[in-house]
């Protein structure tokens, strides 16, 4: 009868370990979605604000459309290339805008762009920190051998140069 | 989870400045009745957070009962001294004070909760035990060997890893951070509340007809490289009969380098208050910050900035940085008194160069000022926030962690 009660206790310890373990997982797999959804977010917010910058007076036409060039292409690129696009995004913003004497008119559209790279740059470093504890979690020998993570694919980084112009 | 792109998702409109209001808990571990670096960091971001139109709740744990509390200040206890970090800090742990973490999350109907110290042993880490949303947290402690941080690492990581957003207050803050353990975090330094410093009425005497040079900080840190601007002020004060130096700080400074004849020049003012503070920087034609290095920051040299000092710092790279590589003040070679006299000399004889350095350091500290770090702080929420609650499946905003979930095993990759 004791056997049976100490095995009783054990195998229901045993699920709220399991449990718990489960639960913690699957909340690194929703940090992931929400910082990836907020990655996405502020990618098309930089976008978006390279295209307004584009648009305004005040910038030399070449510079203007190499920008515009770049922003739609980063936001038209498939999965695949979608990181290159960025960072391609990034180098064309610094070669126009590092060390320019821009007129006042175009501040606003500067500021914009500038608080919205500044939001790739924060949106990235907390997806790639979900990632990096999400895949650490996953390689914990309980987790694969139980199969704890389910049809859960594993999260990639996202990897890309989001370096700022200088202002 | 690789492919979670969602075609149908846009840019948000409102700007970050404008996100609207959120209410926000802010956690400080350290007893608030006890001046230190991290409560006066959450005042600071608390109140400036206010001024921009969020709702602002800190939990701190408050010793004495008599102590005047701000409107935004929630006591979470009475804290108990504990050997932490290599010093003593003042924490709350235990059951009573974990009750009124639960409660004031329950009732606080939070946003987003911002953890400073989140391994710490106290509200911050029940904190962290007990919420369930958007976290934010910040890293202050830059210590390469923090015992506290290793030894607990792995039990930290289950209570670290539900953390949505890390922030580092320095450099080598975010190195304890990445050794200890693991991942990343956003760098975002400490604010100067330029407003505090801005104006301020010059200590009385001072500066004086002959002209005078300014230093402050502890006096018997090597670090703080008193010892140079001593040995330089022995070099010009012979040539300088009005010359005198003043030193603010605690602690006891080697004078044994000084010429007798040159001491009483020499003015030590001993520890001062916030205010004397404020004037102190007022006070010198010239301010000095000849630290050796070690400086993550240099806060002293952002206070002088947003007094308008005519500066003059040390190489070291986190003050060239500060100093915009020269143009909002003139840099030294580190630890050489010879050129810091030539420098300081020339400040000296140049009252129109120095009307310009404090002109180039009232600009250059804008960047530090804490209307523009909160604004930072705040991009954050907004970044946390943008994938907060939209999955339908949760609610959003902080709430109480109700624990492990029996279903999270029935719904193992359910989501895409």
């Amino acid at each position: 009868m004791a056997l049976v009660a100490a095995i009783l206790l054990v195998l229901v310890l045993l699920g709220f370990y399991l449990s718990w373990r489960a639960t913690r997982l699957d909340r690194l797999h929703h940090r992931v979605e929400t910082a990836r959804a907020a990655l996405d977010a502020a990618l098309l917010r930089r976008a978006a604000a390279v295209l307004g910058l584009a648009a305004a007076d005040g910038l030399d036409p070449a510079v203007a459309r190499s920008l515009a060039a770049a922003a739609n292409s980063a936001r038209r690129a498939g999965e695949g290339d979608r990181e290159l696009a960025e960072s391609e995004l990034s180098r064309t913003l610094r070669g126009a805008l590092d060390g320019a004497e821009p007129p006042d008119t175009l501040v606003p559209h500067l500021d914009e762009v500038a608080v919205a790279a500044r939001g790739v740059h924060l949106a990235r470093v907390f997806h790639n920190d979900a990632v990096a504890d999400t895949r650490r979690a996953r390689r914990s020998r309980l987790i694969r051998l139980l199969r704890l993570a389910g049809t859960a694919g594993l999260p990639e980084y996202f990897e890309m140069d989001d370096r700022p112009p200088r202002r | 989870m690789t492919a979670t792109r969602r075609p149908g998702r846009t840019a948000p409109e409102a700007s970050v400045e404008g996100g609207g209001g959120r209410r926000v808990g802010i956690v400080c571990p350290y007893a608030w009745d006890v001046p230190g670096g991290v409560q006066q960091h959450v005042g600071d971001l608390a109140e400036t957070l206010i001024r921009m139109g969020h709702e602002v709740s800190v939990l701190a744990p408050v010793g004495d009962p008599g102590h005047l509390l701000p409107d935004y200040l929630v006591p979470a206890g009475r804290p108990v001294p504990v050997p932490y970090n290599g010093s003593v800090a003042r924490l709350s742990f235990g059951p009573r004070t974990a009750a009124r973490v639960r409660r004031w999350i329950a009732e606080g109907g939070f946003d987003v909760l911002h953890i400073h110290e989140p391994a710490a042993p106290s509200v911050s880490l029940l904190a962290c035990w007990a919420a369930d949303g958007p976290l934010v947290a910040t890293f202050h402690t830059s210590n390469p060997r923090s015992r506290a941080m290793s030894a607990t690492s792995t039990a930290l990581r289950s209570v670290l890893e539900k953390i949505n957003a890390r922030v580092a207050v320095s450099e080598s803050a975010r190195r304890t951070l990445v050794e200890h353990v693991g991942g990343d975090a956003v760098l975002i330094p400490n604010g100067v509340s330029v407003r505090r410093f801005e104006r301020a009425e010059p200590l009385p005497g001072w500066p004086g007809q002959g002209g005078s040079i300014g230093f402050l900080g502890r006096l018997d840190e090597p670090r703080k490289g008193l010892a140079t601007l001593l040995a330089a002020f022995t070099r010009l004060a012979p040539h300088r009969p009005g010359l005198r130096l003043l030193v603010a700080g605690p602690g006891e400074p080697d004078l044994s380098g000084v010429p007798e004849s040159l001491r009483e020049r020499v003015v030590l003012l001993g520890r001062i208050d916030d205010a004397d503070k404020a004037r102190a920087y007022h006070s010198a034609d010239v301010f000095c910050a000849p630290n050796l290095g070690g400086e993550s920051f240099g806060i002293v040299l952002t206070e002088a900035m947003a007094a308008g000092a005519a500066i003059v710092a040390s190489d070291i790279p986190a003050f060239a940085a500060v100093l915009a590589g020269g143009g909002a003040g003139d840099l030294f070679r580190v630890g050489d008194p010879d050129h810091l006299a030539e420098r300081a000399g020339a400040l000296l004889d140049a009252p129109g160069r120095r009307a310009e350095l404090s002109e180039a350091a009232r600009k250059a500290v804008r960047a530090y000022d804490w209307e523009t770090v909160a604004a930072d702080i705040a991009h954050v929420y907004e970044t946390v926030l943008m994938g907060d609650g939209r999955d339908g499946e949760r609610p959003g905003g902080v709430r109480v962690d109700s624990g492990s979930r029996a279903a999270a095993l029935l719904r193992r990759g359910e989501r895409p």
